[in-house]
């Protein structure tokens, strides 16, 4: 049994459109798992239902979310709220508005530990240094005492990393962690999300619209259109040959920067047709 | 590493200085004026009427800021005029904006019907006139320094109500809220460590302008008459008085007009220095 199970889950807008249909992805201790489609195709949305904050909006149709064997859904909002603070950590996306502007970073990252597990803040607080001596920063003394707005972006993507590892949880989920920062920053937290991860042996659920990344870090992975999963794969056969057409397609679309005088490839038009058919006879099929 | 960004200090604006410099002016003059008033603000010498401030012709220097019609010490009057003044401003300031910025704080990071309810309650309020409202008020409560500041209360509490819920719905939107919320932090304790801490600078340039707010509220209803008791001196009732002497003794008038507009401008200043002084973020 996988650490995530995620069982068929369906969401909508409330009296709206679905936004996922019948999603089922699973990831193993120690597993990379990757969750790749394009813009709107509800890829943060399934991390959001997993942690517990999804929209106002938006609300859980049917569907089971499972946490090293446990149903999220049987379990009251505190303690899922518990089990959630202590075995599931985020790696946001937008590392500049993902740290509180008015707190200093200490305590920010030393919070969960007080809060979930009960530490002394002595303990948090070293616990804290040497996680983002983990994480590369330099003096890490120094930043604990720092506001946010004082620091770099690849800096505080540092040290959302730091904390979401501090926990040591048991499933990270990364939504497009690197899309904020420059290229060449990319590149390096992408190796330290990596390496942190082999280290800890953490399950990871990384959402991205890139496969390139996806080549580089992950196991397996999920391609997502529409909300529906089009294709479960691991990460080799899948760039040996994706078995669906969509998942060909949009292997094909990925920018080449070998050539760049190459132009880009669209899905094109039939493709595209097919697969929203697809989701249209999954929808009758749920009498919608 | 060394980053440039940490060692950055802000320095205290000119701003801060002469708003804040004044208010503790009247902060001081008001706590002592016992002392520091030359004469009694209620003694009247019918001789000594209409005196004029000393720098002009005919003055009685020992009335630095000239005399009423009924002979009473312009300057001490505005000394204890200071005491109500700022009274009322603090306990009202204060008041309003602890009920106005704790229901705003709730409808905007709670929504759903607890935002339905603050949020209509504040539509029919801002319906009323909100002046008629305060006279109205005192007409139902009798005069008297509680009364002034029960009717300030409850007609500008909507002021922070409605600022504070739209902060908070935007912080309520960021990444750090859910982040909080992902590491176990309950909902209300996400309310107070990360919303209250950014709406903060917000509430306390709010209430510094409520203060403000607060002094012209009581001088108005003080002009009316409808403040404290007719005999004590305040700067709303002296406006009153000197307007029906303006032409003969226009010191009357002016004084206290010059310290109510310089209050009321420091209140507001010293609310937008303090903001961006303690916001850690540039804004």
């Amino acid at each position: 049994m996988s650490f995530l199970d995620v069982e068929n889950l369906t969401l909508r807008i409330v009296r709206g459109p679905r936004i996922l249909r019948a999603v089922s992805l699973s990831v193993d201790q120690g597993e990379v798992r990757g969750l790749v489609g394009e813009s709107g195709a509800g890829k943060s949305m399934i991390g959001k239902a997993i942690l517990g904050t999804l929209p106002r909006a938006i609300e859980v149709v049917s569907g089971r979310i499972r946490l090293d064997g446990t149903d999220l859904q049987t379990l009251s909002a505190r303690e899922r709220r518990r089990q959630i603070g202590a075995q599931v950590a985020l790696i946001p996306q937008d590392p500049l508005t993902a740290l509180n502007p008015v707190r200093r970073v200490g305590p920010q990252i030393t919070n969960r530990l007080v809060d979930i597990l009960g530490w002394s803040k002595d303990n948090a607080q070293a616990r804290a240094l040497e996680l983002l001596d983990e994480v590369h920063i330099p003096d890490p003394a120094r930043v604990m005492r720092a506001y946010p707005h004082e620091l770099s972006g690849g800096m505080r993507q540092r040290i959302l990393i730091a904390s979401a590892f501090a926990a040591e949880p048991k499933l990270i989920i990364a939504d497009e962690p690197t899309t904020a920062l420059d290229v060449t920053v990319q590149k390096q937290i992408l190796r330290l999300i990596k390496n942190m991860q082999a280290k800890h042996n953490t399950a990871l659920l990384f959402v991205t619209h890139d496969l390139g990344v996806v080549s580089k870090i992950c196991q397996s992975l999920s391609v997502l259109y529409a909300g529906k999963v089009i294709e479960d794969t691991d990460t080799r056969r899948f760039f040996a040959g994706p078995g669906h057409a969509y998942s060909q397609a949009l292997l094909h679309a990925t920018p080449k920067y070998t050539d760049p005088d190459d132009s880009l490839t669209p899905v094109p038009q039939q493709v595209i047709d097919a697969v929203e058919a697809e989701v249209a006879e999954f929808d009758k099929g749920l009498g919608a | 590493m060394h980053d440039a960004r940490s060692t950055m200090r802000r320095p205290i604006g000119l701003r801060l200085w002469l708003s804040g410099g004044w208010v503790t002016l009247l902060v001081l003059g008001a706590i002592f004026a016992p002392l520091i008033a030359p004469h009694d603000p209620l003694y009247q010498d019918l001789f000594a009427g209409r005196m004029p401030p000393v720098w002009v012709d005919g003055a009685d220097p020992n009335f630095l800021l000239g005399t009423d019609s009924l002979g009473r010490d312009v300057l001490s009057r505005i000394l204890y005029g200071a005491r109500l003044a700022l009274t009322v401003a603090l306990v009202a300031g204060v008041l309003t904006c602890l009920i106005g910025a704790t229901l705003g704080l709730i409808a905007g990071y709670y929504r759903g019907w607890v935002d339905m309810v603050i949020s209509r309650l504040v539509d029919i309020w801002m319906a009323f006139p909100p002046v008629l409202f305060a006279i109205l008020l005192i007409a139902v409560l009798g005069t008297g320094l509680t009364s002034i500041i029960i009717a300030i209360v409850v007609i500008d509490w909507t002021r922070f109500a409605r600022v504070v819920r739209a902060e908070a719905m935007t912080q309520g939107t960021m990444d750090y809220v859910a982040s909080a919320q992902v590491a176990g932090r309950t909902r209300f304790g996400t309310m107070l460590t990360e919303i209250l801490p950014n709406v903060l600078p917000t509430i306390l340039a709010l209430l510094t302008l409520e203060m403000g707010i607060a002094v012209i509220v009581e001088a108005i209803l003080s002009f009316v008459n409808l403040s404290i008791s007719t005999d004590a001196p305040t700067w709303g009732g002296m406006i009153a008085e000197g307007r029906t002497s303006v032409h003969q003794a226009w010191w009357v008038l002016v004084f206290p007009l010059i310290t109510l507009f310089l209050t009321v401008l420091s209140f507001s200043q010293l609310g937008e220095g303090l903001k961006d002084y303690f916001d850690p973020v540039l804004r």
